[in-house]
């Protein structure tokens, strides 16, 4: 696992935020919201720290961590791309299309690009299964989408 | 409490009205089947997540059947347990998880001894419906346990001793839905984690999914080879519990006829664990004495309470919880550990062999000695003291695979010199019996005086923390004993917040110390095991022509032609030990 170093600032800032909370371990879900918001992500370091500030255990924050799925453990890029892949969204065609954002993007789903502009993952139905198959750019909604409109969108955020 | 009236079966009864379902059925002795449920009575210890549904019941009046196991009775209610809706559900219940789990029982290290198979025959599965994908994910092997999660059923009864009972945190359930595992943080392997292998998680799990490592190739290879003269130790919480494995009654005491299978085996010397147990107590009582006197006499640096260091789950815990506080422990290694320098320096040398041509071989209740004997600082040029540690099990695996009919063995005796020991050695296997064992030896090197009685009963028990005052001919010695990692951590946050009044605290990380420690035979959940087996080793004790450490014949002798006196320079370079921070899960040396 990678070291990302926490800036001191950055770690008072979470240590006042478990404090809000009263370091009380029930209160765990609503400290990694707020960790969240105010980092973008869940790193391993962070949760170590709020184990630390909460005593509980580190697998136990990693447990919470993994078992929701708004939580995450990866920086996400400035566009965050999402695909869905619900059943309407797969039976027509969603995968292909991310394939062609891996290719495009060069990364994986989960990753995020070297640059920092985008991060890939996957979807389950985001309810819009007239427009399947759906991806979503951050807030924006792309329906219909097909292999060869990829690039297109790309380019669109490219700029 | 209240009583509260139900109908289970059609049987009328009354019981108070904390009583679950499962419980309430019992007493009308209706045995409703479990699986994820796990309770050692009178022992605080209880799992009951209610996840597995294989207890559901049927609810007069209620829609969906309810698990008994985590339902609390109610007044009039009326319990139908195994009627036909009942019993398809449960089965159902039971494919379902079968269809996800690998039918490996041909060659899984727990088949025998696995509930899951237990409940599949119990119900009459023979054949498995649902076919569908299964959950894969990597086996991880640490120096002690292996995890082999696709033969986890999620019933998180490791889970629950290792956060709430050992207060370690190693394991946490992960990810949701058919991804869920029960697994370290990040999914590291077991040795990145503050796993301190007590092996309690090994203890409780239903299934295969945790598992020792098994050594016992490795033994069989250096019995084979002429070139080796190999040696075995056997500690005392052994002899209380292997028999269980050959059909005899908890608490059969089997000292005699695990030396003759021992022998039959190929060992060339049949030694004893008590008897290095006894050389511990001579060590760690000097320095007992040595830290009272010296505060007695108004050194302010002394490090008081002392903290007993034989049990190397215990020595984990600390080293990764407490490493602030590492020089409070006594420094005497542990009973295993000391027993192999001896082995190796002194019983080597008497036979004019080279260390490197013996290997010594450990029969152990723990999984932690497992992870203990690998450890650097206890290796001459890489020449470990001890070479293996098998487990109470996998010496009747072992007794069982070399056409041994253990229970028709005449009864024999260990060899000389090591294998001479006292009763005070042989309650070292449970909790309170280290200290009592110690107390025996520092009242009569500190009073100078014979002991009236050697049975210091106010120290034996199964209590989480407890403690007594023993008078020291007019000096009280405040005792404190805690098994368990969450009881030991109670008392040295006393010690850190400095509330402790104690002089002197033993801590066994297994409930009930070593006759309930990982490497035990499989109790599933009968604390009444564990309570046999401690009075098998009292039995063994009050037994015993010689009782106190400081009288064994063969300690003295050992001081006088070798060792000098207890605490001395060549005990200290070859019975002390040292011990590390590892808060940070590496190894950074004082
Ligand atoms: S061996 Fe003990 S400390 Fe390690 S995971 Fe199991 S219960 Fe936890
Ligand atoms: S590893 Fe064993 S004890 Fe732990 S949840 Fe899985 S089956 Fe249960
Ligand atoms: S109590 Fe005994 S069996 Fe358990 S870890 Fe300690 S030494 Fe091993
Ligand atoms: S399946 Fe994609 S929006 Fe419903
Ligand atoms: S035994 Fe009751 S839910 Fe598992």
């Amino acid at each position: 696992m990678a070291k990302i170093k926490l800036s001191e600032k950055k770690i008072q800032e979470l240590k006042d935020v478990c404090k809000t909370f009263n370091n009380d371990k029930g209160e765990l879900i609503n400290v990694l919201h707020k960790a969240q918001s105010l980092f973008g992500y869940l790193p391993a370091e962070l949760q170590e720290i709020i184990a630390k500030e909460l005593n509980c255990s580190v697998a136990h924050v990693y447990g919470v961590v993994t078992f929701y799925s708004y939580f995450t453990m990866l920086p996400k890029g400035k566009h965050p791309v999402s695909i869905c892949l619900g059943t309407a969204c797969y039976v027509r065609g969603a995968e292909k299309v991310l394939e062609e954002f891996k290719r495009q993007l060069k990364i994986q789903v989960g990753e995020t690009t070297p640059d920092g502009k985008f991060s890939l993952s996957c979807l389950r139905c985001v309810g819009a299964c007239g427009l399947a198959p759906v991806v979503l750019v951050g807030e924006k909604v792309y329906g219909r989408v097909a292999p060869d409109g990829v690039a297109d969108i790309i380019a669109e955020y490219n700029t | 409490m209240n009583m509260i009236k139900l109908i289970i079966d059609g049987k009328p009864i009354e019981v108070p009205s904390d009583t679950t379902i499962l419980k309430a059925a019992k007493t009308v002795g209706i045995d409703i089947p479990t699986l994820c449920y796990f309770e050692l009575k009178d022992m605080n210890i209880e799992n009951r997540p209610g996840g597995c549904r294989i207890c559901v019941v049927e609810v007069k009046g209620r829609r969906n059947l309810a698990p008994a196991c985590n339902t609390m009775v109610a007044e009039g209610m009326e319990v139908y347990t195994h009627n036909i809706r009942v019993l398809n559900a449960r089965r159902t219940v039971l494919e379902l998880i079968l269809s996800d789990h690998p039918a490996e029982c041909l060659t899984c290290a727990k088949s025998g001894n696995c509930e899951l198979q237990s409940m599949a025959q119990q119900l009459g599965v023979r054949e498995l419906p649902y076919q569908g994908e299964q959950s894969k994910y990597r086996k991880d092997t640490s120096p002690a346990i292996i995890r082999d999660v696709d033969k986890c059923i999620m019933c998180r009864r490791c889970e629950m001793m290792c956060n709430d009972v050992q207060t370690v945190g190693a394991l946490s359930a992960v990810n949701r839905g058919f991804m869920a595992v029960v697994a370290p943080a990040f999914e590291m392997n077991l040795e990145k984690s503050p796993c301190t292998y007590c092996g309690q998680c090994v203890s409780v799990c239903p299934t295969g999914a945790l598992t020792e490592v098994d050594h016992s190739r490795n033994v069989i290879n250096a019995l084979a080879d002429p070139a080796k003269t190999v040696i075995v130790q056997t500690a005392p919480a052994v002899r209380a519990a292997l028999g269980e494995e050959f059909g005899l009654a908890p608490g059969t005491l089997v000292t005699g006829k695990m030396v003759a299978a021992l022998r039959r085996l190929g060992f060339d010397y049949v030694f004893d664990t008590d008897f290095a147990a006894d050389l511990t107590i001579m060590e760690e009582g000097t320095e007992l004495l040595d830290r009272l006197t010296r505060y007695l006499k108004g050194d302010k640096d002394v490090k008081l309470p002392i903290l007993t260091s034989c049990c190397p789950g215990w020595v984990n815990f600390f080293e990764h919880n407490f490493p602030e506080m590492r020089d409070i422990p006594s420094t005497a290694k542990s009973p295993q550990q000391m027993f192999g320098p001896i082995a190796k320096e002194y019983f080597a040398k008497k036979l004019g062999i080279d260390r490197k041509n013996m290997i010594v071989v450990s029969i152990m209740p723990c999984l932690a000695k497992k992870y203990e004997c690998q450890r650097d600082e206890f290796k001459v040029d890489g020449d470990p003291d001890v070479n293996f540690s098998l487990s109470t099990r996998e010496l009747a695996h072992l007794i069982k695979a070399s056409n041994i009919d253990f229970n028709s063995l005449p009864a024999d005796d260990f060899d000389n010199p090591l294998g001479e020991s006292t009763g005070a050695s042989v309650i070292f296997g449970t909790t309170g019996g280290v200290i009592e064992a110690a107390c025996r030896t520092a009242y009569e090197l500190y009073t100078g005086k014979k002991l009236q009685k050697v049975d210091f009963t106010e120290l034996r028990g199964l209590e989480n923390v407890r403690h007594a005052t023993i008078d020291f001919d007019g000096l009280p010695i405040n005792i404190g004993i805690a098994h368990g990692l969450g009881n030991a951590r109670k008392l040295l946050e006393d010690i850190r917040d400095g509330k402790s009044q104690f002089h002197a605290i033993e801590i066994m990380a297994c409930p009930g110390g070593c006759i309930g420690g990982g490497g035990q035979p499989f109790h599933h959940g009968d604390s009444s095991v564990i309570k046999q087996r401690a009075a098998a080793l009292y039995r063994e004790d009050a037994g015993k022509p010689i009782r106190k450490s400081h009288e064994n014949p063969f300690i003295i002798e050992l001081y006088k032609e070798f060792l000098g006196k207890p605490c001395g320079e060549k005990s200290h370079h070859l019975l002390h030990t040292h011990y590390f921070d590892k808060s940070a899960g590496v190894f950074v040396e004082e």
